[in-house]
């Protein structure tokens, strides 16, 4: 298991957003966390990467977190791609890329050329101010800004929210191809559980933080209130 | 919430012990020490001003001084040129006050549209600025050797004491009463949230000014009151240090609080004198140590004097939580 | 496309790279209003030397505001703040000059030492004073800054006392003289030391990892930490460079005005008027921002009688005044709206 959480609870103030949530994600695969709005996925990703407030357990590769603040998780290995993407707005588009291979020793050149492969655009638009991207190429530029640092996990936050449905598939068909290529372990967070299921190998459904339901996605998609629920039909 | 200020009985109680230590303090002290307890009180009056602007409504002034200079320059120049003399002089404190509320008002206008760090920008420049401005018209303000005030119809050290005691004691009434009604909350609602406060039907640009210019007032009070005392005014009696004093002395006492004004108004005048013989780093230099203090004031106790007094206030409360919580269990 | 890049085409990305140098939304009218008085500064110049004498002096002492105004502005772009005790911290480094000079240090070698000593200083009181009070609120973090200010002014006095002193200049000689207008050398030296160490910190900031990791803790510090930016580090690293500007504008300045524990409370006003003239948010802006002022109250002094030498302080607060009421996001900064 590349990620264990247990028990784990978090607050936004006096607010309580999870209470005890339990999952884990094993090396190489696509992990899910599904749920509607205020189910508590978001502040789940948060409280890997340490940016809310948390108690419980949570082990990456076998260690503990402790109170690793975000800055020493990214250094660990983990990505978290948050809410609104997380791009430098400001700044150009190779700019925000020399920021995700920041914690990683030595050139970035190979990293460079790697995601260019992956993000063929980006090599033409590398002086682009990155606050003048669309939505979708935005979200692009954060899921190779998370490459750039050579990740053993990729906490994704809700990439397909505000994207029209090629543009999210094209999204989709990237983590799917970086986890099978490059052996990144994925946890994403989706509102879009159709496209999340298809793409994922294992999925948690969260209400009112807590996890009501876990399984193989395979075994969710058929799943009774998962399909009334999240998937329409 | 349990209200944790003291209640009525002991506030009042307070203050009537207030009012005897300064009625027995001019028998007991020296003659020379009453000049300086009557700095004290005009300290009294500028450190209120100072609270009202910064610490009722939130606005940061920097520059308080320059307000304190106005008074002063009005009271000088109403003596030195028109005579008000004798009995006249006192009368020149309220016009003061009334001159410094115009001031105020016509500084507290452009801070209507600039944010909270841009207000203590103004100010601070404003601080540093004017004192040279006033050395332009010699004729009226006496350029940079200033303008003497009369000082043979002042019958001695004590009526400079009576006199600055009891303007700081209308002024504190003034400011209590204003404080605790319709204005104060204003005020309070401003500091808190402009936001909140405009939604909540309160007049930004009404109040603002308004905190300006009362301010600004009790701070001209406080010059003039200092013009009368030192019976000289001139461009180096209100540099840049003595707004940045007045942020200290409110700081200390509290922000937003009438009850720890005194404390500021003793540490201004008595700790550049303590200083001369303090050992080590302090000597001499007051302001190391007023350095430090404010520091040290924002790292362990913020809310000065006041929020001290707070805290002891929640002591008895705070044993009685911790009593039930640790020794009720033997009783369920 | 903006108008810019149709003229520009190709020269896309060193256009853009010139957009941000001059900071967020650079607005075409300022550019042009500078471009108006640079001409009229140039044509003034050429008509009377007395003229281009004050150009030139202004110049000067402009630069040395922009130095401490671009202090001002890297420590406002990473904290929010407006560092008061700026001036202060300028002037205690200078003393420190002083004094290792005072004990047989050669010029250069106690310059070096001093941004060293400053560089250092200035992180420490982020970590020290700043970063527990960095939550408190804008008051409790300016009156922290005003108790920095106290203290330095406090200890200047106390150490060295409050005699004004002589600071000698970097090289001394007699004036150069060209076309009639004379050049100090001291101002030369100043103009070059000031350029030089402003066009380092650009490259710093746009060509190094650390100085792009800066820029990003200064913009989002959220999206910075997942990348791995040790934040409040990056904050004392602003602070520490801010504090070598002050010194450079205070070692820069003080052979003019003479060392006292006050010489730099004056120039703190032209900084603010200067960082707020370009826009709080753009370093480029202090830069031009200082340059103008400097230049500036030069003429107004010069020119108009009634201002002289005795007004320029009020001059400079005049001006703050003017742009805060007329646009107080200055030249380039961001307009910034007001909801309420």
């Amino acid at each position: 298991m590349l990620l264990e959480l247990e028990g784990v609870e978090a607050r936004y103030g006096p607010v309580q957003a999870l209470h005890g949530v339990s999952l884990q994600v094993a090396e190489g695969e696509v992990a899910a966390v599904l749920g509607g709005n205020g189910a508590g996925k978001t502040t789940t990703l948060r409280a890997i990467s340490n940016t809310v407030r948390r108690s419980g357990e949570i082990r990456f590769a076998g260690e503990s977190l402790g109170r690793k603040g975000p800055e020493a998780t990214a250094r660990l290995g983990i990505a978290h791609v948050p809410e609104g993407r997380g791009t430098f707005a400001e700044l150009t588009v190779q700019e925000n890329l020399r920021l995700g291979a920041y914690t990683r020793r030595g050139a970035a050149k190979e990293d460079l050329r790697r995601v260019c492969s992956y993000f063929t655009w980006i090599e033409r638009r590398r002086d682009q101010q990155a606050g003048t991207l669309s939505g979708g190429e935005q979200q692009m530029l954060a899921l190779a800004r998370a490459f750039m640092q050579r990740p053993r996990l990729l906490l994704l936050d809700e990439p397909s929210l505000g994207l029209a449905p090629l543009v999210v598939s094209e999204i989709f068909r990237i983590i799917k191809e970086l986890n099978e290529q490059e052996g990144l372990t994925v946890l994403v967070v989706e509102q879009n559980a159709n496209i999340a299921l298809q793409a994922a190998d294992r999925a948690y459904v969260l209400e009112a933080g807590k996890v009501a339901l876990s399984g193989a996605s395979a075994d969710l998609r058929e799943h009774e209130s998962v399909r009334r629920s999240y998937l329409g039909y | 919430m349990r209200d944790a200020l003291p209640g009525v009985a002991v506030r009042a109680a307070a203050l009537a012990l207030g009012v005897v230590v300064l009625l027995w303090l001019p028998t007991y002290v020296s003659d020379f020490r009453q000049e300086q307890f009557a700095l004290v009180g005009m300290w009294f009056m500028a450190i209120l001003g100072q609270n009202i602007v910064t610490g009722y409504a939130g606005q940061i002034s920097l520059g308080h001084g320059a307000f304190m200079m106005i008074g002063a320059y009005t009271t000088a120049i109403l003596v030195g040129h028109y005579g008000w003399t004798h009995g006249y002089k006192l009368a020149t404190i309220p016009v003061a006050g009334a001159i410094a509320f115009g001031a105020g008002a016509l500084v507290g206008l452009p801070a209507l549209r600039l944010s909270g760090l841009y207000v203590a920008l103004v100010t601070f420049a404003l601080a540093v600025a004017l004192p040279q401005f006033v050395t332009k018209w010699p004729h009226f303000t006496g350029g940079t050797s200033g303008l003497p005030l009369s000082y043979s119809d002042i019958p001695g050290n004590h009526y400079l004491y009576v006199v600055s005691w009891s303007c700081a004691a209308i002024c504190f009434v003034l400011a209590w009463l204003l404080l605790r009604g319709r204005t104060g909350r204003a005020f309070r609602s401003i500091r808190d949230s402009e936001i909140a406060a405009v939604s909540a039907g309160v007049s930004l640009p009404v109040y603002k000014t308004f905190a300006f210019a009362v301010s600004a007032a009790f701070a001209g009070i406080a010059g003039a009151v200092y013009a009368i005392i030192s019976n000289i005014e001139s461009p180096q009696n209100f540099p840049l240090s003595v707004s940045i004093n007045l942020v200290v002395g409110a700081a200390v006492a509290g922000f937003g609080s009438l009850w720890g004004i005194w404390v500021g108004a003793i540490l201004l005048e008595f700790l550049p004198i303590w200083s001369q013989s303090a050992p080590g780093l302090g000597q001499n230099a007051p302001a190391v140590v007023q350095g430090l203090i404010l520091i040290l004031v924002m790292f362990i106790i913020p809310g000065g004097f006041a929020g001290l007094l707070r805290e002891l206030a929640r002591l008895p409360s705070r044993a009685r939580a911790f009593g039930a919580t640790n020794f009720a269990r033997t009783e369920s | 496309m903006s108008s810019v890049e149709q003229t520009f085409g190709g020269a896309g990305g060193h256009v853009t790279a010139l957009r941000r140098l001059l900071g967020p939304r650079s607005t075409g009218p300022a550019v042009v209003l500078l471009l108006a008085y640079c001409v009229f500064l140039v044509i003034g110049s050429l008509k009377s030397t007395q003229f281009a004498q004050q150009v030139v002096s202004g110049i000067a002492s402009g630069a040395t505001f922009a130095a401490l105004a671009l202090a001002l502005v890297l420590i406002y772009r990473a904290t929010e703040v407006i560092n008061l005790a700026q001036g202060e911290m300028a002037m205690f480094s200078t003393y420190i000059a002083w004094q290792l000079l005072a004990w047989g240090v050669g010029y250069w070698g106690a310059f070096f030492l001093t941004l060293a000593i400053s560089f250092l200083g200035g992180i420490g009181i982020e970590r020290l004073v700043i970063r527990p009070v960095e939550r408190g609120g804008l008051l409790a973090i300016v009156i922290v800054t005003v108790g920095l200010f106290l203290l330095f002014d406090g200890l200047a006095l106390r150490i060295w006392g409050g005699l004004p002193r002589d600071f000698p200049p970097a090289i001394s000689g007699s004036p150069i003289r060209v076309g009639g207008v004379a050049f100090s050398v001291q101002d030369l030296v100043t103009v070059c030391v000031t350029i030089g160490a402003v066009i380092l910190l650009w490259l710093f900031f746009q060509f190094t990892k650390v100085g792009l990791a800066l820029r990003a803790a200064a913009l989002r510090p959220d999206a910075a930490r997942l990348v791995g930016v040790r934040v409040s580090w990056m904050l004392a690293l602003g602070w520490g460079l801010a504090a070598a500007l002050g010194a450079i504008a205070g070692m820069m300045i003080a052979p003019t005005t003479l060392l006292s524990p006050t010489f730099m409370q004056a120039i703190l006003l032209y900084a603010f008027a200067a960082a707020v003239l370009g826009g709080l948010e753009s370093p480029a802006g202090a830069v031009v921002g200082g340059l103008a002022i400097g230049v500036t109250i030069n003429l107004l002094g010069a020119y108009i009688g009634w201002i002289g030498s005795v007004l320029r302080l009020p001059a400079a607060l005049a001006i703050l005044l003017v742009v805060l009421l007329i646009k107080p996001s200055g030249l380039f900064g961001r307009a910034a709206v007001r909801k309420v």
